[in-house]
């Protein structure tokens, strides 16, 4: 086997458990935003992601159209959030509603503070996932970079915990990776970056510190070219999880050469 | 008879199911989730659950989201 294809192999090996289901790519891609329903089937494509998320609203009566035409669920896990809820009995709604809609027993679990910041609702956001664990959801909340949140969601039953790398649809990238250090440290359950995220250089940064995934929606749908993007964040989330792989060299403060130093 | 379906009232016939309801506005059942009166009803009592005047639907689908 060339060397190539062995490093193919092991992207394939090291597969992301979330729960009972399992995934090849680690990159979550949204589907808000975009230009045209058509450019988002292909941004979807080119991000090689298997898991789509999707946010829950009333039917728009005599609508023709659906999301769902745009989608195949054969190809891409659906992936239901609770955007725009602010309440712990909100989400719990929603998450029950989108069971029901029959697509998936995951949910994204997202308890907002407040409509400036859409930062998460720690107290709101435990409440919930204790509840929804309890009935035998799989979980994937999001939540703060808090490292102490973050266990307390996991002992809370959630089956994956989503810290923000910065505020949602911000693209400011990984603003605290020390605390995303100290999350991964201690997790027993899969890590995944989800919000902030602007460009690849973010996806592979959170890969590398070691996370499980990335998810990201405003960085590509907002991109001046979606497609293309969506190529390059597939392109860093593999980069990043390969250097995690192999181990990266200490920072040193002080120069070492790599040419000999001696005998000329 | 009327029930209000995601917030607008809509005249319907005596003895209409949810079902039939939701094919009179073309709306897919297996893409949709459905609360009666902020109960969830599960897909297989949709053509058998019958309406009442008043009744308050709501009818979610996904859509774009992050």
């Amino acid at each position: 086997m060339l060397a190539a294809d062995k490093i193919e192999k092991r992207i394939e090996d090291t597969k992301l458990k979330i729960g009972k289901y399992e995934f090849t790519s680690r990159l979550f891609v949204g589907t808000g935003k975009y230009p045209s329903m058509e450019i988002m089937k292909e941004a979807l494509s080119a991000s090689g992601t298997e898991v789509v998320t999707v946010a829950v609203r009333r039917v728009k009566i005599n609508e023709t159209t659906s999301l769902l035409d745009y989608i195949n669920t054969k190809k891409y896990k659906i992936l239901p959030n609770t955007a725009g809820c602010f309440s712990a009995d909100e989400a719990i709604r929603v998450a029950r509603l989108a069971r029901e809609a029959g697509m998936s027993d995951m949910i994204k679990l997202e308890v907002l503070g407040d409509e400036k910041t859409l930062l998460p609702d720690p107290i709101e956001t435990l409440k919930a996932t204790q509840v929804l664990a309890k009935e035998g959801f799989t979980v994937l909340v999001y939540t703060s970079d808090d490292p102490i949140i973050a266990r307390k969601l996991e002992d809370a039953g959630a089956t994956c915990v989503m810290p923000a790398g910065a505020p949602i649809g911000s693209g400011q990238g990984i603003l605290n990776k020390n605390n995303l250090r100290i999350i991964l440290e201690s997790a027993k359950v899969p890590i995944i970056v989800d919000a902030g995220v602007g460009t690849a250089s973010d996806v592979a940064i959170a890969m590398e510190l070691g996370c499980e995934g990335v998810l990201l929606n405003t960085g590509i749908a907002l991109a001046k070219d979606p497609v293309q993007m969506a190529r390059a964040m597939k392109l860093a989330c593999e980069a990043g999880r390969l250097a995690f792989l192999s181990g990266r060299i200490p920072k040193r403060l002080y120069a070492k050469a790599s040419s000999p130093e001696k005998d000329f | 008879m009327k029930v209000i379906l995601n917030g607008e009232s809509k005249e319907c016939v005596e003895g209409i199911t949810i079902e039939n309801l939701l094919d009179l506005y073309k709306i897919d059942k297996n893409r949709v989730a459905v609360e009666l009166n902020l109960q969830i009803i599960p897909k297989k009592e949709l053509s058998t659950l019958v309406l009442r005047d008043t009744d308050l639907l709501e009818v979610v689908t996904f859509v774009g989201g992050g």
